[in-house]
């Protein structure tokens, strides 16, 4: 009988059809193909490293970690309490209780949610005596930030929880964590952060644990976090940011040796302790959103000013550099230069005959004028003379990032033929337009650190190393990058020259800085008087110079390099000498000799002069 | 005969190692020791004995089927359960193996043949009893097991036209729900229809006479089909009851809900696949322990083999099970006694409906049905029932060599 067949027949189709179809799902179909570690039955549990600590130079505790206490609820676990004396242990109110439980209902009656965040250490001791008696709330104990100096929270930067971009961005994070935001904490973030451990922990489908994944071949343990170690002198810093108080600007002060930032003041700044826990949220709305002291834009690694006088000391480098002027080449200088036909260049009242040194510890503009107008001219067209000049200048470390380890930074601007191609399409342009460069106002911008770097690679007599914020790493040597020696185009032996100018500033009765002396330091400086222009109802309106300090000290073997910046603080040696000489002052004796200056510092300031702007500001507006 | 022993021991063993719950698998143990004595008493009684006492097998089978009504134990709602000590016996996997008997008793009757339709009759009542007994209890997934009788009957001369008309049928309902509302109903008439209208345009060009002769019968035929068109969305929403209906919604896509009555399915497969190709290993299925499958150590078992042998261990069990049906099926075709051959098809076909409706529930082919997978299920009463059912056969066939 055949009739038998057809029961094998469809034994051997159903067998082929259910083999194909585990082939399917087994094999082939991804949708169902996850990875046994990231799968509903397997919680990853994490276990959170202790974030490194931050120390100065000198070991002073800068940054540390303080534990906080977050009560917890679980409102389904939760039995009928004692609400009064809850409430009293924790210090709140019936409504603030039925508000969070509420609150906490609505999010989830079988997750946590924070019912109380950053409870007391006081009130966590007394509470977890008693924590027992209620059921469904626990603590949870989480490590936030402390700083104990208060200071330098532009360079040490805050934490907090990361947004859905970085995870997107970075694997390692997961909703709810928290990452590095600014300064060292975002540049050294991995180091600081350490590795989180990972536990496998398997789960039933009511979401129960129920033991180690495979006895926890896949887990991995927590690497802590390690100590940084800055270059920052706290006591430098905190010093700077006392003398910045009620000024707008920036301090940069810089190891010339190796590069070492020693102190990184902004002002006006705010008490890093503020950008820690529960406050952050609240401070940092606060923080950025003052558009008008902008205490989170950090000052001396990102405001581009003019540099004013300063840079007159890279005029008379590249004049020597390229064989247009040596010592005594003399230029005249009649209260201005004069220039084309009606180009003019004021000049402060000085002698006629002016020489390179005279010409620096006076500020005399027609000097530096001229020499700048020779070493452009000194090629056969305006474009070769003006790349020479760039590339002169470029050395120093200016119109370029550095690339270093603090957070932020600008270019600048050191113009170059090209860029003045673009200004004048016709290409007519000769070195007379391009004046304002040779004493640092025109096209140049600097930032604060670049002028630092620039000093302290005069104070080196020809070399810098790239100013970074990292001293040490634990067990960890820093970046190559900031122990190597970038060379400038200047030879060594046209230092002297200039640098005698630089000394003389202070030392001659006639220098600049002359009353800024300190008695047993041997400083060499520079000052600055910058002209700045802002556009007020789209008219561009002059506003009060800036004042700007640059200095190193002692003038052999310097120790410290300085540049100094306070907005629409008048003239150089109005605010910027002093302030740069009392640091040189503190750093190198320990203390300061002369506290009436310091006092003019302390409660000297200039918000009458900001207000003037903004009021003026307002006019302007309200004109409209 | 001797490695389906020993396949049936091994295979026993593989599952309860497989298992690791506690009194699940110490209890499943006891049941395989238990069903030592009773293969040894099975393989000593008389093949005389089975044959004569077929029927008073079969009527003591149905009276206990009618007992559980009085002494039944109520479990998962179906009142299917003698409780015995701490255990309980699920009568109706014993009367498969009792039909089984009846029916290759009344098969073998020499004056037996499906010519009469009295004799059609006579067989499907043999079947659709305990069916009908088992579905008031209600398990109607066990019912259906019933069925699978059907292809006994078709092998012993049953007009294929059974086969055709059902199967019509199920493609009919299943279709007919697939497209759903009442509003595709006028749709599906119309294809019918022209279905129709195609054989009958055959008909009238190739063969009038028949035209002519039957076209009253046809036209019967498809009021009937219409009928049970308009009828099979009306049973299906009034008759069925909502896990049923649930069941066949998920099976044809219609519903896709994971959380709810899809779970079951939808974690199967997901355990399933999260096996791969290898597998995990043995013990080593996380998806197993966290007990994500429900009844995965009764009707999801193959879900667990799923994740921790993987592709290969599925596919392994696959090929061991139509092995296994092939050689019942050899071993029934070469029996000289027709009771032998009739009790061996019925084997293989009970089986059969069971390695499918439960493999292809758990891979999400088949409706959801609860009913055990052969030898891997855990189930004292499953294991028993088919051992039972295994051993008679095996207890005939030793025989075949002095049968008349």
């Amino acid at each position: 009988m055949r009739r038998g067949g057809l029961l094998y027949i469809v034994i051997l189709l159903v067998g082929i059809i259910f083999i194909g179809r585990l082939f399917y799902i087994q094999i082939l179909d991804n949708q169902y193909q996850i990875s046994p570690l990231n799968n509903a039955s397997i919680k990853k549990v994490y276990d959170y490293p202790e974030r490194g600590y931050v120390y100065d130079r000198n070991g002073k505790l800068l940054v540390a970690n303080q534990q906080s206490y977050d009560l917890m609820v679980i409102p389904r676990e939760v039995k009928p309490l004692d609400t009064i004396e809850f409430c009293n242990l924790l210090k709140i109110d019936k409504e603030f209780f039925l508000k969070q439980f509420e609150k906490a209902e609505r999010y989830s009656t079988r997750l946590p949610s924070t019912f109380v965040s950053q409870v007391s250490k006081n009130d966590y001791a007394y509470l977890q005596e008693k924590l027992h008696k209620f059921k469904g709330f626990y603590i949870q104990k989480r490590s936030i930030r402390e700083y104990p100096m208060k200071i330098a929270s532009n360079v040490l930067g805050y934490i907090s929880e990361v947004n859905q971009n970085q995870i997107e961005e970075n694997s390692y994070y997961q909703q709810g964590e928290l990452i590095g935001k600014n300064g060292i904490e975002k540049t050294y973030e991995d180091i600081l952060r350490g590795i989180k451990g990972i536990k496998h922990i398997k789960k039933d489908k009511f979401n129960k644990e129920i033991g180690s994944y495979k006895n926890g071949v896949y887990d991995t343990l927590a690497t802590p976090g390690k100590d940084l170690t800055l270059t920052l002198d706290a006591v430098l810093q905190e010093y700077g940011q006392q003398l910045m108080a009620n000024k707008r600007g920036g301090i940069i002060a810089i190891e010339p040796s190796t590069g070492e930032i020693l102190s990184l003041v902004t002002a006006p700044s705010y008490d890093p302790n503020m950008m820690v826990g529960r406050k952050r949220s609240k401070n940092s709305v606060l923080f950025f959103g003052d558009t008008v002291n902008k205490p989170m834009y950090d000052r001396s690694l990102q405001a581009e000013y003019p540099p004013g006088s300063p840079f007159k000391i890279l005029t008379g480098l590249i004049g020597l550099q390229e064989n247009v002027i040596d010592e005594s080449t003399t230029f005249t200088c009649l209260h201005g230069y004069k220039y084309g036909r009606r180009g003019f260049m004021g000049c402060h009242a000085h002698a006629s005959q002016v020489k390179l040194n005279f010409g620096i510890y006076t500020s005399c503009n027609a000097y530096f004028a001229n020499t700048y107008r020779r070493v452009i001219e000194k090629f056969e067209t305006p474009t070769e003379g003006m790349n020479t000049w760039n590339k002169h200048v470029k050395s120093f470390g200016l119109g370029e990032y550095f690339g270093n380890d603090v957070h932020g930074g600008r270019k600048g601007l050191v113009p170059d033929a090209a860029y003045y191609d673009k200004w004048y399409p016709a290409k007519n342009w000769t070195a007379t337009y391009t004046l304002s460069n040779a004493i640092g106002q025109g096209e140049v911008l600097t930032t604060p650190i670049q002028l630092a770097n620039m000093t302290a690679a005069i104070a080196n007599r020809g070399y810098y190393y790239t100013p970074h914020i990292v001293k040490d790493i634990k067990g960890e040597s820093i970046d190559k990058k900031f122990t190597v020696k970038n060379v400038t185009t200047i030879d060594k032996q046209h230092f002297d020259p200039i640098i005698q100018g630089l000394f003389d500033v202070f030392e001659n009765k006639n220098g600049t800085a002359h009353r800024s002396r300190v008695e047993g330091i041997e400083i060499c400086g520079k000052t600055g008087t910058a002209e700045n222009f802002t556009k007020i109802d789209g008219k561009r309106t002059q506003l009060t110079d800036h004042s700007i300090f640059i200095a190193f000290a002692p003038k052999d073997n310097p120790k410290i390099a300085i540049a100094v910046f306070v907005e629409n603080g008048y003239w150089g040696s109005r605010w910027a000498g002093p302030i740069a000489t009392l640091m040189i002052e503190k750093y190198l004796k320990g203390e300061t000799s002369r506290k009436y200056l310091e006092d003019r510092m302390f409660n000297g300031s200039l918000q009458e002069e900001y207000n003037k702007q903004l009021d003026s500001l307002y006019r302007a507006e309200g004109k409209k | 005969m001797g490695w389906i022993n020993i396949y049936a021991a091994s295979t026993s063993e593989e599952h309860t190692e497989v298992l690791d719950f506690g009194a699940v698998y110490g209890k499943q143990l006891i049941w395989i020791g238990l069903a030592i004595p009773l293969i040894i008493i099975v393989l000593f009684i008389e093949t005389r004995f089975y044959e004569r006492f077929a029927s008073l097998f079969y009527i003591a089978s149905i009276l206990s089927l009618i007992g559980l009504f009085f002494f039944g134990k109520s479990i998962n709602g179906a009142q299917s359960w003698y409780p015995i000590g701490s255990s309980t016996l699920q009568p109706s996997e014993f009367a498969k193996a009792f039909t089984a008997l009846a029916v290759a008793k009344l098969l073998s009757d020499k004056v037996f043949t499906f010519r009469p339709l009295k004799n059609h009759v006579k067989a499907f009542f043999l079947i659709f009893l305990p069916a009908f007994l088992i579905t008031l209890q209600p398990d109607p997934g066990s019912a259906l097991v019933y069925f699978a009788f059907l292809f006994v009957f078709y092998r012993e001369g049953l007009p294929p036209y059974y086969f055709v008309v059902g199967f019509l049928l199920i493609l009919l309902f299943l279709s007919t729900l697939y497209f759903g509302s009442y509003a595709s109903i006028p749709i599906m008439i119309f294809a019918v229809m022209g279905i129709f209208i195609l054989i009958l345009g055959y008909l009238s060009v190739y063969n009038r006479k028949t035209l002519k002769r039957s076209w009253l019968q046809f036209l019967i035929i498809f009021f009937i089909i219409c009928g049970y068109i308009f009828s099979a969305n009306f049973i299906f929403n009034t008759i069925f009851e909502d896990r049923h209906r649930d069941r066949f919604n998920i099976i044809l896509g219609k519903t896709n809900d994971i959380q709810g009555v899809g779970y079951n399915t939808n974690q199967a497969i997901k355990t399933i696949a999260s096996g791969g190709f290898t597998g995990k290993g043995y013990l080593e299925g996380d998806r197993t322990q966290g007990k994500f499958v429900p009844e995965q150590e009764t009707d999801y078992i193959f879900s667990t083999v799923g994740e921790e042998w993987g592709f290969i261990g599925t596919t392994f069990v696959i090929i061991i099970f139509i092995a296994f049906m092939f050689r019942i099926l050899h071993v029934a075709e070469r029996q000289k006694s027709t009771f032998s051959r009739v009790y061996g098809y019925s084997i293989a076909t009970i089986f059969f409906f069971h390695f499918f409706v439960n493999i292809g529930m758990v891979i999400g082919l088949v409706p959801t049905i609860g009913i055990p997978l052969p030898f891997f299920s855990y189930g004292g009463s499953s294991l028993w029932g088919f051992t039972l059912l295994l051993f008679i056969f095996i207890r005939l066939d030793a025989n075949r060599s002095y049968e008349w």
